[in-house]
């Protein structure tokens, strides 16, 4: 069998799959279908400093191959994160990557200070949630908010720190870039791509947000061209995510530059998506006779 | 291990009422795990979501789930294509059901449209105690009237149109039935306005109410937070997932207002 470790930011993942932040909570309701410890890691539902309400609801609006949500970051606050959540998921033998989001870049910087201290593995800046009135993905769409917040973010975190970037800009590559030179240790993409669904009887909004962030199958076309573009730009390791069904979309996003994948809308069909996908790519890299798993990334022969 | 996704035999099929079908399902592990109030989530061919569909009733002893469900949009119309002797991928029991306690206890059952099959466990739990108002649109849309009485419940069927039983909404037949007679606990499940009417009835009266609520659903096991619905909290207002805190919650937890 191959060695399916992966290392990025100088952690090493069991395997290359990790739970997607948002679709997996802190991975409790997961474990009730398999043990978590199979995953290479779970990204938590992102975390602010205080307690969100979220949005209104309804929060999700199915699409063609996906889906849109507007959930908004309803999440029970950093305080409960670390004392309830974290040490729960720390006892699971996988790795915790905390995704972070906040209002102003002090609000980062708090968050990513307190959980310095904390077991987590890795932070994940969420500088790209489609949701949230103030911040979110108003930090990840200029090159200048993206470098500004992310080493305001490295100067006082003591953790790795992967910046999650969002499709919704003109040039993904120079954004990358921007948190490369700012001192990222790796960028996770994509986040959600901003969409809208209408009842033609009502006229109105299926989501009460009147507009969400599309997953699922549909964005994985799009996702794969971005992590592509990211991998050729920066030198930093890239998690590929949006829309990963199955283990040979795992594969491609490796191919296309991800040294790690995040699953998440499947897992709302098959919720055993992650466990099928980490056997398939198993499999994958025994029949191609590779000594590791990573020796996959960023292979794709362009044209 | 809580949760199953179990792969099982579709033994019956039946289109009870136009557009309304009823399945009994072979899903032995579920059947065993399930309790009144609880529900399933339906794979149906290429959609991103599964479909959750509340159980009718289930048999521990035979192994089956008995699902009756109304098609809404495109994933209940590919449901109502399966047939007898195709395979159904389920996973579940999911979320909170209903608690029961005391068969002596008089329930009011109310229910309204397809959120009348869920009900159908409770009036057997409570049977010849149990008085189950149950509203339609009209007679031929009116289901599972048989089974309630089969389970020794005394039924008043309402319609809005008059075709049967009470010409009029549940809420105004279950007013007349709690001036009347009284009772020790409600249950509902239906369109919210009726339910929000029976909540405030049972609230006003301190009548012990459970709703069984239901909201656009995205992982079925409470991990990304989409369903949720407003419920009163220690510090207001809250957001709670219908999927795992409910779908049944105490009348009184739920915030109507929002």
């Amino acid at each position: 069998m191959s060695d399916m470790s992966v290392t990025i930011c100088g952690v090493t993942l069991k395997n290359p799959v990790i739970a997607a932040s948002g679709t997996f909570g802190y991975g409790m309701e997961y474990n009730e279908f398999y043990p978590i410890s199979r995953l290479g890691g779970v990204s938590c539902k992102g975390t602010t400093l205080k307690e969100r309400l979220g949005n209104p609801p309804p929060r999700i609006a199915e699409t063609c191959a996906g889906i849109l949500n507007s959930v908004g970051l309803q999440n029970p606050g950093l305080d409960s994160f670390i004392s309830t959540y974290l040490p729960w998921l720390k006892k699971q033998d996988t790795a915790v990557i905390a995704n972070i989001a906040g209002s102003t870049v002090e609000e980062y910087c708090e968050i990513a200070e307190r959980l310095s201290g904390t077991d987590v593995d890795i932070i994940e800046l969420n500088i790209s949630c489609p949701n949230v009135k103030q911040g979110g993905v108003s930090f990840g769409t200029s090159c200048e908010s993206v470098a500004k917040v992310t080493s305001e973010v490295k100067k006082r975190s003591a953790k790795p720190v992967m910046v999650k970037l969002t499709p919704n800009v003109t040039d993904i590559g120079d954004i990358a870039k921007a948190a490369e030179d700012a001192g990222a240790d790796a960028l996770s993409l994509i986040n959600t791509i901003t969409g809208m669904r209408i009842d033609i009887k009502t006229r109105r909004p299926v989501l009460r947000n009147n507009t969400g962030g599309l997953s699922g199958p549909a964005v994985f076309p799009v996702a794969v061209r971005m992590v592509h573009e990211v991998y050729k730009r920066v030198n930093i390791p890239v998690v590929g995510m949006g829309g990963i069904t199955k283990w040979e979309d795992a594969a491609e996003m490796m191919i296309a530059g991800a040294s790690a994948v995040q699953v998440g809308t499947a897992n709302f069909r098959d919720p055993f998506a992650c466990i099928r996908i980490i056997e398939g790519l198993e499999r994958f890299a025994a029949s191609l006779g590779l000594k590791s798993i990573a020796e996959l990334t960023g292979t794709v022969l362009e044209w | 291990m809580r949760y199953t996704q179990e792969t099982g035999e579709i033994l019956q099929k039946k289109e009870i009422a136009p557009g309304i079908y009823d399945i009994t399902v072979n899903l032995p592990k579920i059947a065993k795990a399930a309790s009144v109030g609880q529900f399933v989530n339906i794979y149906c061919g290429g959609f991103t979501l599964r479909r959750p569909i509340s159980l009718c009733g289930f048999d521990q002893k035979l192994g089956t789930v008995r699902l009756v469900f109304e098609v809404r949009g495109e994933g209940t119309k590919c449901l109502a294509e399966y047939s007898a002797g195709d395979m159904l991928d389920v996973v579940g029991p999911l979320g909170h059901g209903f608690s029961m306690t005391d068969s002596a206890k008089k329930a009011v059952i109310v229910g309204g449209g397809i959120g009348t099959p869920p009900l159908l466990p409770v009036a057997e739990f409570y049977r010849q105690n149990a008085v189950v108002i149950t509203g339609f649109r009209t007679a031929s849309a009116a289901i599972l009237q048989q089974d309630f009485a089969a389970a020794g419940a005394k039924t008043i069927l309402c319609t809005d149109d008059g075709s049967a039983g009470y010409h009029g909404f549940t809420t105004q037949a279950f007013e007349e039935y709690l001036n009347e007679k009284g009772c020790d606990i409600i249950y509902t499940c239906g369109p919210r306005a009726m339910m929000k009417g029976v909540a405030k009835l049972a609230l006003e009266r301190g009548i012990d109410c459970q709703v069984s609520l239901e909201e656009r659903m995205g992982c079925g096991v409470g991990a990304c937070m989409c369903c949720v619905c407003a419920t009163k909290g220690k510090k207001g207002m809250q957001y709670s997932r219908v999927c795992l805190n409910g779908p049944v919650f105490s009348a009184s937890e739920v915030d109507w207002d929002v």
